[in-house]
C-alpha cells in the first residue's frame, strides 16, 4: 500500500527503491546483503579451483533464499505475532521427533526424514526462538520480572539443550544466542546479567562433562593445534597459514597459494574467510567487516524504530544473531575460537543456513514495513 | 490479549530498548575490534612467518598410511594379508613422445580406450612432475614385460601398493569380512585425521568390528616444496604404526570342512569349544570370493551376487533365523524336571496325537510318527523325538515357565559374538504377544513352542551357543571369534576375556540325564540318527530337527515328491562330544534339507576332524539314515 505522503517522503529516492518499498523491501538493508552475496560469489570462484559450477550451484540458492526473503516479507507483523506460540510448540515437537527419529548424519540427529524432504528442524529453531521470546516479554512490563525471567530461561534453554543433545554445537549456540538477545534488549537488570554470567563460568566443568568426545577434542585442540596435525589441528594450523601469509594487502584474488594448492581444507564452505583473507588481506577483511557490521547497524536502526515492543525485540535480536554468525566463524577460522560449524553468513557455500538467514532479514523486512504502515 | 497493546510506558520502553541497543552495537563493534585485532596479529605481525610457511617454503605435510593388520587364525595361517599390486604410471615432464609411448605400452599391455582416456583427462588436472595412474593392477606377466622394456620408456614408472588380500578365497568369508573402498557415509563417521592417506575400510565381518585394531595409526612427514609443489626433502617425519594382528579362535582346515560337508546345501554349520566359548568353525554357504570387493566390485557383478540363487551374500550363521524344531526338545526336557512337571522315569503313553484336556474343539496335535511311540520316557522321547511327550510337557509348564528357562540358554537374546547385526531370533512369552500381536496366547500356541515350532527361532549361532552351554551345564561362555590381538607397538599379545554367565540347576545330576538320553539319538537301537554313529570312535550326545516351512492342515498328508524344494522342511541337528568330556559342539542347520537325521552326518565330518585330527572319508550326507 502507497499513500501520498511515503511518496512525498521518499521522493529523493530513485525509482528502484521506490519499487523495492512497495514490495516491503528495505532498499538500504537490501544492498547490504546484495553486496555481501556478490563478494561471496567471487570468492566461492576462487575457492572452488576456478570452477564455475560451485558458483551456479550458489546462484540458484541465493536466488532461492531471495525468494525466501521476499514471501516473508509480505507477512505481516502481526501474523508473525500470532503464530509465533504455535510455531515454537510445533518446533519443540519436531526436535523430539528427531531425537527419537532422526537420520544419523555425520555422526550426529539432525534431519528429519520427510520421505520428499529431509530437513533440519534445529534450523529454524534459530528464528522461532526468538519469535517465541519475543512474543512472551512482549506483554508483560519492562525491564522483566523474576517469573518472566524464569519462564524466559526455560524457553531458551529447553530448544538449545535439545539441539545440542543432537550433536549440533554451532546451532545450539546460535539458537541460545538470538534467545538471550532477546532478553537482554527487554532490559534485563544488569546485576541479573552478572549473576549469570557467574553462574555460566562455575557451569564450565559440569557442560565439560557432558560434552561429547568430538567437541572436547576441537576444544583441546583450539588450545594446541600442533597436537594433532591430520585430524582437527589441520583445519586452524593451515588456515591460519592462509590469513597469515595474505598480510596487509593479500595475494590477489585466484592467487592464494594456500587455497588453490589445497593445502585448505573446507575451504568453500566453513573456512571461505580464510581464503578471502589470503588473497585480499588484512584490507580486504576490513572491507567485509565493515560491510557486515553496516547490515547488523541497520538491522537495529529497524529495530529501534519498530512499532511495538514484539517488532523491537525480535528485529533487534536477528540482527544480534547475525552478528553471532560472523564472529563465531571469523573467530573459529582465526583460531581464537574451537571449530563448530558455524558458516560465515550470506558467502559460505551452503544452503539450509542460507535461506534461514533470509528468511530472518525478510521478518526484519516486514517489521520496518509496519513501521511505515502505521506511521503514516 | 489484544496485539498492540503494551503494558507499561511507551515512551520509557522504547528509551530502554534504545539504550539495550546501543550497548549492544558497541559491544559488537568492540568484538569487531577483537577479530580486526588477531586479524592484524596473524597478517602483520606474524605476517613474515606465515607467509615463510606459505611462499619460500611451502611445507607440506603428507599423510603416511599404516599397513593394515593381518589376520590368522588359531594355528596361524593367514586368512588376510597386505599383498603388493602393481600400477603402471608416467610422468609427463619426463616422456619425451607421449604419442609413442601409449602406442608402445598398448602393445606390450592391454590399455583400454578408458584408461586412455581418463590418463588424457588427468594430464589436464595434474602437474607435470607428477606421476599419473594409466592402469591399475597389473598382473605378474604384465609387471615382467614393463620391467624388461623400461628403458623404452623414460618417465614410465611401476608403482606398487599394499592391498588387501584374502588367501582362503571364499572360505569363512561370513566370519572374517573384508574392507573397501571408504564410502560417504563412512567419511562422515570416522575420524578423517586417522584415515588419512588410507582408502580402504573394513565392510563386513571381523575387518568391520576389529576396523579400530586392524587400520593401526597414521604417521606424517612434512615435506619442503617448492613453489610449484616439486618435493625437495622431507623435513620431519613421524612414522605411521601398523595395525595389530588379529589371531582367531577360528580353524580355516576345520572351517573348509565344514564348509565341504554342507556341499552344495545352503545352510550354516557352527563350532564352538564349550569351555572357552571359542568358535571352531562358522560356516555359511554358499559363500564368495571376499577379494571381489576389495578393489570394488562392479554393479553388474554385485547385482548378480545379491540375486544369486541361494543368496550367498547373507550370512545364515549370524542372521538366518529357523524355527529350531525338535533340537529345542532337549531344553524343554530340561525344564520340565527343573519344575518338576516330569521325572526322567515317567511314562506317557503316545497314540500319534494329543488332545489339550477340556479343549472343546479337539483339535489333534499330531506325532510326526501317525502310529505313536506307545510307553515314552524322557530317554525314549529324546532318542526317538516323540512329540506327544513334550506336547504334554510343554502344556503343563504353560509358555512362561518354558520362556524363562530357555531364556538361561540366551534364546531370544543376542550371543554377544564379535560381529556386527547378531539377529536375536524369537523366544515367545505371554507378554511377548500380548505387546507385538495384542492377543493373548493360546494353549495349542504353549504346545508348538514345546517342540520348537510356531513363534520360536534361533540362529544357527545361538543353537551351537545353546549346545555349549548345555554341554558346560549351565556354564555360558560368550561365543567369539577373536583368541588374541597382537599390539604392534609392545609385541605383547592381548587374550579376547570372553564374558561368563553360569547357573545352577536344582539337581545337577538333571544334566547328566539329559546326556544320556541325547546319547542315544545316535548311540541307542532307536535313535534318529543312529546310522550316523555307526563306526563311531567316540560318543556324542546330540538331538536331531526338522522345521516346517509351511503348516500342513489337520487331515493334510506331508508329501515330499510333491512338494516344491524351497517349501521342504529344514533340516536341524546340536550336538557335543566326547560325551564325557566334551570338547566340541556343533550346530547344523540346512534348509530345505527335510530331516534333522540327514544333518547328522556333516556334524560328524566336523568332530570327526576335530577329535581325530583327520579327514575321515565317511558316507556323504544324503538319504542313508531314516528317521
Amino acid at each position: 500500500m502507497l499513500n501520498k505522503t511515503q511518496v512525498f517522503e521518499v521522493n529523493y529516492d530513485s525509482h528502484l527503491a521506490r519499487a523495492l518499498r512497495v514490495i516491503n523491501i528495505d532498499p538500504v538493508l537490501f544492498l547490504g546483503i546484495f553486496l555481501l552475496s556478490g563478494i561471496g560469489m567471487g570468492i566461492l570462484y576462487s575457492a572452488g579451483d576456478g570452477s564455475i559450477e560451485l558458483v551456479q550451484k550458489q546462484v540458484v540458492r541465493m536466488s532461492l533464499a531471495f525468494l525466501v526473503m521476499l514471501v516473508v516479507a509480505q507477512i505481516s507483523q502481526r501474523q508473525l505475532y500470532f503464530w509465533a506460540p504455535w510455531f515454537f510448540a510445533l518446533g519443540i515437537i519436531l526436535l523430539m521427533l528427531v531425537l527419537a527419529a532422526g537420520d544419523v548424519g555425520k555422526g550426529a540427529q539432525r534431519w528429519l526424514d520427510l520421505y520428499v524432504v529431509k530437513f533440519q528442524p534445529s534450523e529454524m529453531m534459530k528464528l522461532i526462538t526468538p519469535m517465541m521470546l519475543a512474543w512472551y516479554l512482549s506483554e508483560r512490563p519492562m525491564p522483566p520480572g523474576a517469573k518472566s525471567l524464569l519462564i524466559s530461561a526455560i524457553l531458551v534453554v529447553l530448544p538449545t539443550v535439545m539441539i545440542a543433545s543432537q550433536p549440533d554445537l554451532g546451532t545450539a549456540i546460535l539458537v541460545a544466542a538470538a534467545g538471550f538477545f532477546v532478553i537482554f534488549l527487554a532490559g534485563v537488570r544488569w546485576r541479573v546479567l552478572v549473576a549469570a554470567a557467574v553462574a555460566g563460568l562455575a557451569f564450565i566443568p559440569v557442560l565439560w562433562r557432558l560434552m561429547h568426545d568430538y567437541q572436547k577434542q576441537r576444544v583441546l585442540t583450539l588450545l594446541n593445534p600442533e597436537s594433532d596435525p591430520l585430524g582437527s589441528g589441520y583445519h586452524i594450523i593451515q588456515s591460519k597459514i592462509a590469513i597469515g601469509s595474505g598480510g596487509l594487502y593479500g595475494k590477489g584474488w585466484l592467487n592464494g597459494t594456500q587455497s588453490q594448492l589445497d593445502f585448505l581444507p573446507e575451504r568453500h564452505t566453513d573456512f571461505i574467510f580464510a581464503v578471502f583473507a589470503e588473497e585480499f588481506g588484512m584490507m580486504g577483511a576490513i572491507v567485509l567487516l565493515s560491510l557486515y557490521v553496516f547490515i547488523i547497524l541497520r538491522g537495529l536502526y529497524i529495530a529501534s524504530k519498530a512499532q511495538d515492543s514484539f517488532g523491537r525485540l525480535l528485529a533487534g535480536s536477528l540482527s544480534l544473531t547475525f552478528f553471532v554468525y560472523l564472529f563465531v566463524n571469523v573467530g573459529m577460522v582465526s583460531g581464537i575460537l574451537p571449530v563448530v560449524g558455524v558458516p560465515l553468513p550470506l558467502v559460505s557455500y551452503g544452503g539450509t543456513s542460507m535461506v534461514t538467514l533470509m528468511a530472518g532479514f525478510g521478518m526484519l523486512m516486514s517489521i520496518n514495513s509496519n513501521r511505515r504502515l502505521l506511521s503514516r | 490479549m489484544a496485539y498492540g497493546t503494551s503494558i507499561g510506558d511507551y515512551s520509557s520502553d522504547v528509551r530502554l530498548f534504545k539504550r539495550r541497543a546501543g550497548v549492544a552495537a558497541l559491544i559488537c563493534l568492540l568484538m569487531v575490534a577483537i577479530l580486526l585485532v588477531r586479524l592484524a596479529k596473524l597478517q602483520i605481525v606474524e605476517y613474515a612467518y606465515f607467509s615463510d610457511l606459505s611462499e619460500n617454503n611451502r611445507v607440506r605435510l603428507m599423510a603416511l598410511p599404516p599397513n593394515r593388520g593381518l589376520i590368522y587364525d588359531r594355528n596361524g595361517v593367514i586368512l588376510a594379508e597386505n599383498r603388493p599390486t602393481f600400477h603402471l604410471e608416467l610422468i609427463p615432464e619426463q616422456v619425451d613422445d607421449l604419442e609413442a609411448t601409449l602406442k608402445g605400452l598398448s602393445e606390450i599391455v592391454s590399455l583400454s580406450e578408458s584408461n586412455v582416456s581418463e590418463f588424457r583427462d588427468s594430464l589436464r588436472t595434474h602437474r607435470s612432475f607428477e606421476s599419473i595412474s594409466l592402469r591399475t593392477r597389473l598382473d605378474d606377466v604384465e609387471v615382467a614385460r614393463l620391467a624388461v622394456n623400461r628403458h623404452r620408456f623414460p618417465g614410465m614408472d611401476i608403482s606398487a601398493r599394499l592391498t588387501r588380500y584374502y588367501p582362503q578365497g571364499e572360505s569363512a568369508v561370513h566370519a572374517v569380512g573384508y574392507v573397501g573402498r571408504i564410502n560417504e557415509k563412512e567419511m562422515e563417521a570416522i575420524n578423517r585425521g586417522h584415515y588419512r592417506g588410507t582408502s580402504h575400510i573394513g565392510k563386513t565381518g571381523l575387518e568391520k568390528f576389529y576396523e579400530d585394531e586392524l587400520h593401526g595409526m597414521v604417521g606424517h612427514q612434512n615435506v619442503e616444496v617448492n613453489a610449484e609443489g616439486r618435493i625437495l626433502k622431507v623435513v620431519d617425519k613421524v612414522a605411521p604404526v601398523p595395525g595389530n594382528d588379529l589371531f582367531l579362535s577360528l580353524d580355516i582346515e576345520l572351517q573348509k570342512v565344514a564348509e565341504a560337508a554342507l556341499g552344495d546345501n545352503y545352510g550354516s554349520v557352527v563350532a564352538i569349544e564349550p569351555q572357552t566359548g571359542e568358535v571352531l568353525a562358522f560356516a555359511s554357504t554358499p559363500t564368495y570370493d571376499p577379494n571381489l570387493f576389495v578393489h570394488g566390485i562392479s554393479f553388474a557383478k554385485y547385482k548378480e551376487l545379491q540375486q544369486a540363487e541361494g543368496k550367498p551374500l547373507f550370512n545364515r550363521t549370524l542372521f538366518g533365523q529357523y524355527p529350531p524344531g525338535s533340537t529345542l526338545k532337549p531344553f524343554v526336557g530340561l525344564a520340565g524336571m527343573e519344575s518338576r512337571k516330569v521325572s526322567t522315569d515317567e511314562k506317557i503313553k503316545c497314540k500319534g496325537h494329543y488332545l489339550i484336556p477340556d479343549d472343546e474343539t479337539e483339535r489333534k496335535y499330531r506325532d510326526w510318527k501317525k502310529t505313536g511311540h506307545g510307553m515314552t520316557d524322557m530317554d525314549d522321547a529324546i532318542e526317538q523325538s516323540c512329540d506327544v511327550y513334550f506336547y504334554s510337557l510343554a502344556y503343563q509348564m504353560g509358555i512362561d515357565t518354558i520362556h524363562d528357562f530357555l531364556a538361561k540358554f540366551n534364546f531370544g537374546q543376542k550371543t554377544g559374538i564379535d560381529l556386527y547385526g547378531e539377529r536375536r531370533g524369537l523366544l515367545p512369552s505371554r507378554a511377548w504377544k500380548r505387546k507385538v500381536h495384542k492377543t493373548k496366547w493360546y494353549p495349542g500356541e504353549t504346545l508348538i513352542a514345546g517342540i520348537g515350532q510356531g513363534y520360536m527361532l534361533a540362529t544357527p549361532l545361538q543353537l551351537a551357543s545353546a549346545t555349549a552351554t548345555l554341554a558346560n551345564k549351565g556354564v555360558n561362555i560368550q561365543p567369539h571369534l577373536l583368541k588374541s590381538i597382537r599390539l604392534t607397538e609392545s609385541g605383547e599379545m592381548e587374550v579376547f576375556e570372553a564374558k561368563e554367565k553360569r547357573f545352577n540347576l536344582r539337581s545337577p545330576s538333571h544334566w547328566n540325564d539329559m546326556f544320556r538320553a541325547m546319547k542315544k539319538v545316535v548311540h541307542g537301537v532307536w535313535g534318529t540318527a543312529r546310522a550316523t554313529g555307526v563306526g563311531m570312535e567316540y560318543k556324542m550326545a546330540s538331538k536331531t530337527g526338522t522345521a516346517q516351512v509351511f503348516g500342513i492342515a489337520q487331515d493334510e498328508e506331508y508329501d515330499e515328491e510333491t512338494v516344491a524344494k524351497k517349501l521342504r522342511d529344514h533340516g536341524l541337528f546340536i550336538a557335543f562330544a566326547p560325551y564325557e568330556s566334551p570338547k566340541i559342539a556343533v550346530a547344523v542347520v540346512v534348509e530345505n534339507g527335510e530331516h534333522g537325521s540327514w544333518m547328522a552326518p556333516i556334524a560328524r565330518k566336523v568332530m570327526d576332524h576335530y577329535l581325530l585330527k583327520k579327514d575321515k572319508k565317511i558316507s556323504p550326507a544324503g538319504q542313508t539314515n531314516a528317521e
